[in-house]
């Protein structure tokens, strides 16, 4: 074996980042050691099967992500900020932009929406569980296992350096030789399963579990943008499934799928992972309307307007985000037809969209707005998003896409739509459904302040983007001479990213601060909500209701509040059947770690070994016959008054 | 667990029929997984550069046995979940036994078959149409020897405990599953194999 390819050579940071993974791990190990914290991480976090723990687990996961994707960001803005620098050399370079895209789509934006969702949505709903809720703990360990793989590359091996759209025939074995896009198709086609299994999962709780009374129509429109979210999860998945497969056996096994000589195609890619990849955009995207329509509705204390336009939009942005996948490569030959036929498809999409923005314009006028948090973040989303959107029409029309294609325009038009449309979103709702979760809400001074600085460094960091790729400045550029006159705006745009990550910075401050300082809510409803999460406790028992919930209008708990009409049918309460924790999803995401790992690196042994371990576990999982527990009808009686009384269970 | 003998038994609990709803949704995702398989076969299929070209490759003969084989098991696994209904342990047992003997035949002829592709000199490298084939054919091949352990676990699950909700549910999943890739076969048998052969 040759041990050569597990290392890094010859890059002073990527040294440091070891020495302080290295330093991390073993204080953390220490750490759990000492305070005696290895039980109560197995029993609580480790083997739980409970939707709202294991959405706690994605969101920190998010978090983490976060970080990690924004250091990269840093990096590449201070590398782009002087011409000349001389910060990070080009394959480094490479190796950042690479894995800042990849983590902050697959690692950040879409584990954080499903940790909402995995909170949230069988509260709205009003069910007890997801459908089911081990296959849910197996999800978050496959994703969980994906990113940490993603995660080692750049310290053992290399990381991905292609981008993250991988385009052949450069991220073939030829042009790109280290193990870093290996690590590519491994540690998304874990991570994807994983997300495959929560599309099937999200789908039948919310088809099959609703509260009695809650028809389609009756949905809060979170769980509408959800349900629609899954289902493209379900279509689109699949196809990512088989391009890294075909990716994995390219590098591997030498097959010709998008080779250049031997009958490969190195188009047949590009098509593969747009016709995934766009999608995958609204995947992220429409959870964070449903995110923004819930905190509209209730911080404007008005029912939405235009329900039912909102669900058709949804659903036929949901299915043009199928046809529009060829207009990532308009440049790339493929004829005048193909390319007005996407041009058409894309534009499209804005007329929906545009539907969407005016319906929450009307819901907002004349209502009783408050400007909490997540309020400012919404409204911050509805005009940054629109300049996103509008120059996404700019770069839809094929003929003048010739001209910005593949620019830092392009660059300022996916993070105007990206993090309004998917971060301010999932930070909102974060700062939204906290209380629920932890039972206090966040410091509003301090996320007031925390939004300022994010919104503004945003737009300060972003919008000279435009112009430089206007004037020219292609995007994964590592450098640039001082002639080109890209130096300033470059400048500009570095000060941005600082205020950004200081805005960032004041976030994470906040939840620490809160933990400790902010009182606890009592009235487990904060916002004055409107749906059915917020008629439970905060934090909910294990159960979330003692008795289901029977809804007899869209907004349950706003018109139960109303009108008096009461939202349980009876008072009596009775035994709750519930599932029992396992080990057994983590001890099979581990064993995913292990196969992708070795195959990563080639090793044959170790991968066999642990694609029968696999199989293994599969067994045992089908095998086991625990079917759970019961919580007897006198406990939740006493867990319900005990919670009454506002203490914690 | 509340057991509703109104139903069959497979449904007769709200958790089975969840699982047998959300199996249907996991189906839903397995024809776009096969669907992209297929569209990179046809985009392949005339790349096959200085390598063998479907013409030349494709025998019918054991095609045809597969085809029989795995329509066959289609059949039985039917017979099955028939007897299963009736509550009949052993004739269910012996049905399901068969069923997964002939996906074993299967199994061992498709090996046989890329074995005598390689040894002609048609490898996964050779092209990009023997890529794709190989591929396509291999996941569908991975599927059956999937379900050949799937279903083997189920046999012992019914063996100990009898026809129960739980088992019963588990083992109409599976003839889901099993029904599935013999429509897959199908596609593969008329696009791949008969086309291929013209």
């Amino acid at each position: 074996m040759d041990l050569d390819k597990f290392k890094v050579h010859g890059e002073p940071l990527i040294y440091g980042a070891m020495v302080s993974i290295a330093l991390a791990t073993i204080g953390i190990l220490v750490g759990l050691t000492y305070f005696k914290k290895w039980g109560y991480l197995w029993r609580e976090w480790l083997t739980t099967v409970d939707h709202k723990k294991i959405g706690v687990m994605y969101i920190l996961a998010a978090l983490l992500m976060l970080f990690r994707g924004g250091v990269d960001a840093m990096m590449m803005r201070l590398q782009t900020a002087a011409p000349e620098m001389k910060f990070l050399d080009a394959q480094h370079y490479n190796e950042v932009f690479t894995t800042h895209g990849l983590i902050m789509i697959l690692f950040m934006a879409m584990p954080f929406i499903i940790g909402l969702m995995n909170v949230i949505i069988p509260l709205q709903i009003g069910a007890r569980d997801v459908a089911f809720p081990r296959l849910n703990a197996v999800s978050f360990w496959l994703f969980f296992m994906g990113a940490m793989l993603l995660n080692i590359s750049f310290v053992i091996g290399g990381s991905p350096d292609a981008g993250w759209s991988a385009y052949f025939p450069l991220a073939s074995l030829e042009f790109s030789p280290t193990v870093g896009n290996n690590y590519y198709s491994l540690a998304l086609q874990i991570s994807g399963i994983g997300t495959l299994i929560t599309g099937v999962n999200f789908i039948v709780t919310i088809l099959k579990m609703r509260a009695p009374g809650m028809k389609l129509m009756k949905m809060p429109m979170f769980t509408w943008s959800v349900l629609i979210t899954n289902v493209i999860i379900v279509f689109a998945f699949p196809v990512l499934t088989v391009a890294l497969a075909l990716m994995m056996f390219d590098r591997l096994f030498g097959s010709q799928f998008f080779t250049m000589a031997n009958g490969g195609m190195d188009m047949l890619w590009a098509n593969l992972f747009w016709v995934w990849g766009h999608p995958e955009v609204y995947i992220v995207i429409l959870p964070a309307f449903g995110i923004y329509s819930e905190i509209i509705a209730t911080f404007s204390k008005k029912n939405l307007y235009g329900y039912t336009s909102m669900v058709f939009s949804m659903l036929i942005i949901s299915l043009l985000s199928f046809l529009v996948w060829a207009h990532h490569f308009y440049t790339m030959g493929q004829g005048a037809m193909v390319n007005s036929f996407f041009s058409i498809t894309t534009m499209a999409i804005a007329v929906p969209t545009g539907v969407k923005i005016f319906n929450w314009l009307f819901t907002l006028r004349k209502g009783r707005i408050t400007f909490t948090t997540p309020m400012l973040y919404t409204l911050a989303f509805i005009p940054i998003f629109t300049i996103g959107g509008v120059t996404g029409v700019m770069l839809a029309m094929a003929s003048a896409d010739y001209q910005y294609h593949n620019t830092m325009f392009l660059v300022a038009h996916f993070h105007y739509v990206l993090i309004p449309g998917a971060v301010f979103a999932v930070i909102a709702g974060f700062h939204y459904w906290f209380p629920k979760v932890f039972g206090f809400r966040l410091n509003e001074r301090l996320g007031k302040h925390s939004f300022w600085w994010i919104v503004i460094s945003f737009n300060v960091t972003f919008f000279p983007l435009f112009f430089l790729g206007l004037m020219g400045m292609t995007r994964r550029t590592y450098t640039y001479s001082e002639e080109s006159g890209f130096g300033p705006l470059n400048m500009l745009s570095f000060v941005g990213a600082v205020g950004l990550a200081i805005g960032f910075l004041l976030l994470v401050y906040n939840i620490y601060w809160s933990t400790r300082y902010m009182p606890r809510d009592t009235t487990s409803d904060p916002w004055d909500g409107r749906t059915l999460e917020w008629a439970t406790h905060s934090p909910m028992p294990v159960y979330n209701f003692a008795i289901v919930p029977t809804v007899q209008t869209r907004d349950a708990l706003w018109s139960a509040k109303q009108d008096n009409i009461p939202l349980y049918d009876d008072k009596k309460i009775t035994k709750i059947h519930m599932p029992s924790n396992t080990g057994k999803p983590f001890i099979l995401g581990v064993i995913f770690f292990i196969l992708g790992f070795s195959l990563v690196f080639s090793l044959w042994i170790p991968a066999i070994l642990s694609g029968i371990g696999v199989i293994v576990m599969l067994a045992f999982m089908s095998f086991d016959r625990d079917h759970g527990y019961y919580i007897s009808a006198e406990e939740v009686i006493a867990t319900e008054k005990k919670l009454k009384r506002g203490e914690t269970v | 667990m509340k057991i509703d003998a109104s139903k069959p038994l497979e449904y007769s609990t709200e958790e089975n029929s969840n699982k047998i709803f959300g199996f249907w949704v996991f189906l839903g995702a397995e024809i776009p997984l096969f669907a992209t398989l297929f569209t990179v076969y046809f985009v392949m299929v005339n790349r096959f550069a200085s390598g063998p070209s479907a013409s030349e490759l494709f025998k019918i003969g054991p095609v045809l046995i597969e085809t029989f084989l795995l329509l066959s098991s289609s059949f039985t696994i039917g017979l099955a979940i028939h007897a299963m209904r009736h509550g009949y342990k052993k004739a269910m047992m012996v049905f399901m036994a068969i069923t997964l003997l002939m996906g074993l035949g299967f199994i061992g002829i498709e090996i046989d078959e890329f074995f005598t592709y390689v040894h002609e000199g048609a490898t996964l490298q050779t092209s990009g149409f023997l890529s794709s084939l190989f591929v396509l054919l291999g996941t569908h091949g991975a599927h059956v020897s999937f379900g050949f352990l799937w279903g083997a676990g189920i046999m012992i699950q019914l063996w100990r405990h009898g026809i129960t909700p739980a088992t019963a549910n588990k083992a109409f999943i599976f003839s889901l599953f099993w029904h599935f890739l013999d429509v897959v076969w199908i596609f593969i048998f008329s696009f791949v194999y008969l086309k291929g052969l013209m």
